[in-house]
């Protein structure tokens, strides 16, 4: 016997549809959908992108999370998955790509590379990409196990479920219009 | 013919300007003037069949007079024989293009260009290959820090200075002790 105080409420004006509503926040309908249908960006740079496809592949199966659309342009995509090493010479070519993918956005850096430049202690690569674009989680690993990136990517949908998604979209229209 | 003919032959055609020769482990080198060494190339293509050009690479002798030193592996197409072809080069100088003898040597001598910063004479296409075009800095030099120098082009790219302590391949150069010279994790300093 279920008590009053957890009970649903009924929305029984109509017996066809009765038990196909469900009673929620705008916010956790549109968190919930945003990180069941993250599209990467896959920015593979060295190795960590093999991995990052490995992830990819059947037996891995990012599908699982609706992440298996690696959309390789960048408007059409949700979340960055900075796999590789970062040299100075692409740096701006990946500032430029992360530009172009539409709010709201989230960025992985994968592996050590990604992260801090890792053993590449030298002239040529820029020590970290949260150097230019804002990181929301770091895989570690050289490279990081397809596991890994997983979780990583799990971390992000844990991320956006606690995310004022509505509110912070009411507070950036009345800044707009103020 | 062999390597160590070919020097023999190449010795008795450029005379004086034939610096030295030298055979260690079965290679085989010969250094010659920078005035010649265009036409020592040529000819070890033309005439003793050297069709290859394997690379192009140099050294950085800082201190010294000349500064730079031209590395030339040039070998048969049949891997019969290889041959070094070495010519000093000062900063000033300009060394002349092989890219009519080799069409091969084309990327080899930008990346030369690029890293160390010897100009070519005669080169088609003179220009970066590694780095952006307007990076400052030519990195092989050995006056140039492994950790680099901030440099700034708007919108092209920019460049900064790497963190080498405790790094995970720093070396610790001067020491006699080849295990505490080699590359190795430092404690975080």
């Amino acid at each position: 016997m279920v008590s009053d105080s957890i009970q649903t409420a009924h929305t029984a004006y109509d017996s066809k549809i009765e038990g196909n509503v469900i009673f929620t926040r705008v916010d956790a309908a549109i968190n919930w959908m945003r990180k069941n249908s993250l599209w990467p960006m896959p920015m593979g740079l060295a190795c960590c992108a093999i991995e990052m496809m490995a992830s990819a592949c059947s037996r891995f199966d990012l599908s699982r999370f609706g992440m298996e659309v690696m959309r390789f342009s960048p408007r059409q995509a949700d979340v960055m998955i900075v796999s590789g090493t970062v040299t100075y010479k692409m740096a701006l070519a990946v500032k430029r790509i992360w530009d172009q993918m539409p709010e709201p956005k989230w960025c992985i850096a994968m592996g050590a590379c990604a992260s801090s430049g890792g053993m590449y202690r030298s002239y040529a690569v820029l020590q970290g990409i949260d150097r230019l674009i804002p990181v929301d989680v770091y895989v570690s690993g050289c490279p990081p196990r397809p596991e890994a990136l997983i979780e990583g990517l799990m971390k992000v949908q844990a991320k956006i479920e606690g995310e004022a998604a509505l509110q912070n979209q009411k507070k950036e229209f009345f800044e707009d219009i103020a | 013919m062999s390597a160590a003919k070919d020097i023999e032959s190449l010795s008795a055609k450029f005379g004086a300007d034939v610096v030295g020769t030298k055979e260690f482990r079965g290679e085989h080198t010969i250094c010659v003037n920078l005035g010649v060494l265009h036409d020592v190339l040529a000819t070890a293509q033309k005439e003793l069949g050297y069709e290859m050009i394997i690379d192009i690479s140099s050294l950085d002798h800082f201190g010294e007079e000349p500064r730079f030193e031209m590395v030339y592996e040039l070998a048969t197409v049949d891997d019969s024989k290889h041959l070094r072809v070495k010519s000093k080069v000062s900063e000033e100088e300009e060394v002349p293009s092989v890219t009519d003898v080799w069409i091969g040597a084309d990327w080899h001598e930008r990346e030369v260009f690029d890293m160390m910063g010897i100009r070519f004479s005669g080169h088609p296409n003179l220009k970066r290959i590694l780095m952006w075009e307007g990076y400052p800095y030519h990195p092989l030099r050995k006056d140039f820090p492994l950790a680099g120098r901030p440099s700034e082009m708007p919108d092209v790219a920019f460049s900064g200075i790497a963190p080498l302590e405790g790094g995970p391949f720093v070396t610790s150069p001067g020491s006699n002790d080849s295990v505490k010279r080699e590359p190795r994790a430092r404690a975080q300093s």
